[in-house]
């Protein structure tokens, strides 16, 4: 499916938002991006149901947001998407089960970037980077030309460039984020899935981040975000995945997902939906529901 | 300075001290003996340079186990005793020594190694976790170092206890190349096996879960740190009982030189480990009197002033 193709089907306000971030997003994928497919996915850990019967499309050149309470199985879901838990049903990355790809080849089309942030040697931020190139050499050579292009380019997206010789533990959360998010783009994977990527950041950065993640779309890659802030989800998303107890309970536009009835009905609160300067809903929590 | 320039002058320094161990004793033997076709020279042939190459293969292996077990458990406090192959090797020539099958007792230590190897795997294959692979090799090595107590106890005469205690302590003393011969090739095979750990354990860094969605194969990994660790170690405690510290702390000292990232550490602690080897066993032999200083006592007057500089050192820094 070209992107071109998936974005006039679903003609949507942000579309044209996306556009003007191009050419910011770091490397594109250099190829056309199949699309990213749950398919009766149920995941079962410790003897719990968390997802069950999870059954969506998600398209490339498009950033879904996964929103959903606490314990909805948002970030199972994303791990479950990059064959990280057991699960029963499938992920399709095109027409293929993800399950059958091999894990070097599976983590060059499937980039992932856990909640957690650490890392746990104090290594300058240029090797935390360089290790999102692993998957595309052989274990012991060094770095190519292609290599070193692709981490130039993600440097450049996640403005890191004046931290590559700083220790990693030396950074601020802020900066440590933004390392870790280039040592995903240096991968360049069709698809991003970030978990959570906003946590512990500033307003300023959080915004930096959705506009790399953005761009990451608009040239064409898939984007897949956690996120657990209403108003970051409706700034930042395409499409939004709304899950509750491990099941979805509305997928589609953000426009069409974003909505009072919804809202009230998955996170029990009163939402007021406006809509921001670029067209796109902007979500205020009001308070509790009643009842 | 570039890596490879420090790693040529690591392995001067280790070339050095292989020459000084094999000059440095109870008597000194000058290179010129060599030459001069000196009968001292046939100290050096006979006893010292087998003993010289075990300490430098030994350290090596230890050093370079050291460097992947911290880098696999995210633990700079991990060494060869966590996953419990040192106790249990030393359990088995322990059990050769106590029934007096003295002449197996190579061949005791290591099934004693592999037994381990074999329970560690069975205890953390499902879990794949650095957690639990250190709680079953904490529980493998109090149980084997019950059972040596026990053996200990029961040992039919006091020879054979002071023998076992003699043993437990670590030594290249009298060693031979009859010793080393048959622990060469596990030494190389284990050695092999660990040095192919090292992307796996770069990518480790971000965590399990990071380093899986990188493809990373978490099974294939434990399976080679526990082979590799179990024939070096295993074989090392088979010749030359438990010598402990280098695991431990030549990685650390060797961080400030090569840098943090696991795989950049390998080869320069397999380096240092013969280094510091080399020259604890030397500065056994130079101990006034007319006994040894156990290879333990020196490796600790050596390496802990180093390691006591370097806490202070990153205390200033603010790392500790």
């Amino acid at each position: 499916m070209g992107i071109g193709q998936s974005n006039a089907d679903h003609p949507h306000p942000s579309h044209a938002a996306a556009q003007r971030g191009k050419g910011e997003g770091g490397p594109g994928p250099g190829r056309d991006v199949p699309p990213l497919t749950f398919a009766s996915l149920s995941v079962t850990l410790s003897n719990r149901l968390v997802l069950q019967d999870i059954t969506a499309t998600l398209r490339p050149g498009r950033v879904t947001a996964i929103l959903g309470p606490n314990g909805a199985g948002k970030s199972t879901l994303v791990k479950a998407a990059a064959a990280l838990v057991p699960a029963s049903g499938a992920v399709r990355l095109g027409h293929r089960p993800i399950a059958t790809f091999d894990p070097n080849e599976r983590a060059r089309r499937i980039g992932y970037l856990p909640q957690d942030a650490a890392i746990h040697w104090n290594v300058p931020a240029r090797e935390v980077i360089a290790l999102g190139r692993a998957p595309h050499h052989s274990p012991f050579a060094a770095l190519g030309d292609a290599d070193r292009a692709a981490i130039a380019e993600a440097v450049a997206a996640t403005e890191t460039a004046g931290l590559l010789d700083r220790p990693v533990h030396e950074l601020s959360g802020g900066e440590r984020a933004r390392v870790l998010l280039a040592r995903v783009l240096a991968g360049e994977p069709d698809w991003l899935l970030a978990d959570e990527p906003l946590a512990s950041l500033d307003p300023a950065h959080q915004i930096d981040i959705l506009d790399r993640l953005r761009a990451r779309a608009a040239a064409g890659a898939g984007v897949v975000i956690v996120l657990h802030d209403l108003v970051q989800a409706g700034r930042a998303a395409d499409d939004v995945l709304l899950l509750e107890s491990g099941a979805v309970a509305a997928f589609g536009p953000a426009a069409d997902v974003l909505t009072p009835a919804n809202l009230r009905a998955v996170f029990a609160i009163d939402v007021t939906v406006a809509a921001d300067r670029a067209g796109r809903p902007l979500c205020i929590p009001v308070g509790r529901a009643d009842g | 300075m570039t890596r490879t320039a420090r790693l040529a002058m690591l392995a001067a320094l280790v070339l050095l001290l292989f020459a000084a161990s094999l000059m440095a004793g109870k008597i000194w033997v000058p290179p010129s003996a060599w030459w001069s076709g000196d009968p001292l020279w046939r100290i050096v042939i006979e006893l010292r340079l087998p003993r010289a190459v075990l300490g430098l293969v030994l350290g090596a292996v230890l050093g370079l186990s050291g460097a992947v077990l911290q880098g696999y458990l995210r633990n700079p406090l991990a060494d060869p005793a966590v996953v419990g192959v040192s106790s249990s090797a030393a359990l088995g020539a322990v059990a050769a020594i106590v029934f007096g099958w003295t002449g197996g007792l190579f061949a005791c230590a290591m099934l004693a190694a592999a037994g381990s190897m074999a329970l560690l795997a069975a205890l953390t294959w499902r879990s794949q976790s650095a957690v639990g692979f250190i709680l079953a090799g904490t529980v493998l090595a109090s149980l084997a170092g019950a059972l040596t107590a026990f053996l200990i106890s029961i040992a039919p005469n006091p020879y054979a206890t002071a023998e076992v205690i003699d043993w437990l302590m670590g030594a290249l003393t009298d060693r031979g190349w009859a010793d080393l011969l048959p622990a060469l090739p596990f030494l190389g095979v284990g050695a092999a096996l660990l040095l192919l750990t090292g992307p796996a354990l770069d990518a480790l860094t971000l965590g399990e879960t990071a380093a899986r969605s990188m493809g990373v194969r978490l099974g294939r990994l434990q399976a080679l740190v526990v082979l590799g660790t179990g024939l070096t170690v295993g074989a090392s405690v088979a010749v030359t009982g438990v010598v402990g510290f280098v695991g431990l702390v030549v990685p650390h000292l060797l961080r400030p030189i090569f840098g943090h990232r696991p795989a950049a550490l390998l080869l320069p602690s397999a380096l240092g480990g013969a280094a510091l080897v080399l020259a604890a066993d030397s500065l056994c032999r130079l101990a006034p009197g007319p006994g040894e200083v156990r290879l333990g006592v020196a490796m600790a007057l050596i390496g802990a002033p180093f390691f006591l500089a370097l806490l202070l050192k990153e205390r200033k820094l603010g790392w500790v």
